[in-house]
């Protein structure tokens, strides 16, 4: 068993990174993978909360940086999966404590137990940034059907790519099928053309994304809600599946029906 | 190929029309350091460059720069006057 490292980058915050993290990690623990997801954003740890781990914290990132405990008095196991493991960030410390090094170290001692791991990235292109993309063999870039969002990816898929680091994937997170109707939303097939990487998933605007972070339980635990089923599908392609993407953004009418057959990948 | 089933869909005057035009500008300017006004520098440049070799028509020079994926491409489309034109134009047939 060799872990394949995956980070969660965005550019912009609040676009989704921390919940798409809680939510694959979520995903492929049900699925029987073995997972540790790192909370890397120092300072604005997040992970934890959304993840409902909040309350079993000792240690944490910097801790095992400097020595203080062993990497395994840091990995806080979720009783839900047994499988599942979270490392937290250091709150009250700042990115500088962390270098790009210790991330590969630390991430090469994971390696041979785990089958993910997961990094949660902080927002922006600062030290923060390329600690949680030193050690990845895989990049999701998380972006919103909006400008802001998707310039600040080009930016970020453009330094992955100066880095020599990747392959980069895209989730376009947030799809809001009534505003895209309407034609005031950009088509997943709009964003994906404009970055030209691969899509590896679209993820609808889902109310019970915040109920399920109000209660600790990410939405992929429970299958019945669409934005856990797409995440759960993003898993399924992270492992080599091949999953059809969600009709999302279906518009309404004749046109509609004939731009989605000339160009299926407005779905 | 999607500008007119973007067109055909009545998207273009959307507001996400709109996002989607004015981000193709922007990522392109973002991606190569290279500004609208730079452009347009640059093209009065080498209509110069050019014109001392070849005669040209200055106002049918087109420069663009187009995406091939995540590369961008800058495309000079420059056409020559024929001879044939050319000497008309200077003897007075
Ligand atoms: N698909 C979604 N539907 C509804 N709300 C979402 C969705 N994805 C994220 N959110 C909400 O957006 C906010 C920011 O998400 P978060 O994952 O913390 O972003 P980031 O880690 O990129 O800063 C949170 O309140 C989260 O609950
Ligand atoms: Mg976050």
């Amino acid at each position: 068993m060799a872990a394949k490292v995956v980070t969660i980058a965005s550019g912009k915050g609040g676009v989704g990174k921390t919940t798409t993290t809680a939510n694959l990690a979520v995903a492929l623990a049900a699925d029987g993978h073995k997972v540790v997801c790192i909370d890397a954003d120092i300072g604005l740890r997040n992970l934890d909360v959304v993840l409902g781990l909040e309350n079993r914290i000792v240690y944490d990132l910097v801790d095992v940086v400097e020595g203080r405990c062993r990497l395994r008095q840091a990995m806080i196991k979720d009783k839900r999966f047994p499988e599942l493991h979270l490392i937290p960030a250091a709150q009250t410390r700042d990115k500088n404590s962390v270098s790009p090094g210790d991330m590969i170290r630390l991430c090469d001692e994971l390696r041979p137990d785990h089958d993910w791991i997961l990094i949660d990235s902080p927002a922006g292109i600062e030290r923060g940034f390329r600690n949680a993309i030193a050690p990845a063999d895989m990049l999701l870039v998380v972006t919103n059907p909006e400008v802001s969002a998707v310039r600040d990816a080009d930016r970020i898929i453009g330094l992955i790519e100066a880095e020599e680091k990747g392959p980069a994937r895209l989730i376009i997170n947030r799809m809001n099928p009534t505003l895209v109707k309407r034609g005031d939303m950009l088509t997943s097939a709009d964003v994906h053309e404009l970055l030209a990487i691969e899509l590896i998933g679209i993820v609808p605007e889902d109310e019970s994304v915040i109920i399920s972070s109000n209660r600790g339980q990410p939405v992929a635990m429970n299958g019945n809600k669409r934005a856990g089923a797409a995440f759960h599908n993003i898993a399924r392609r992270l492992n080599g599946e091949e999953v059809p993407f969600l009709q999302l953004d279906s518009r309404d009418g004749l046109m509609g029906r004939i731009s989605r057959l000339i160009r299926p990948g407005g779905s | 190929m999607t500008a007119w089933i973007d067109w055909l869909t009545g998207r273009k005057d959307k507001s996400a029309g709109q996002a989607k035009e004015r981000l193709k500008l922007v990522l392109v300017n973002d991606r190569t350091d290279l500004t609208q006004d730079a452009l347009s520098r640059l093209k009065d440049e080498l209509i110069q460059v050019i014109s001392r070799y070849i005669e040209i028509d200055p106002s049918a020079v087109q420069i663009t720069i187009a995406q091939d994926g995540r590369q961008q491409r800058l495309m000079a489309d420059i056409p020559m006057l024929s001879t044939r034109k050319r000497k008309a134009g200077k003897l007075e047939k």
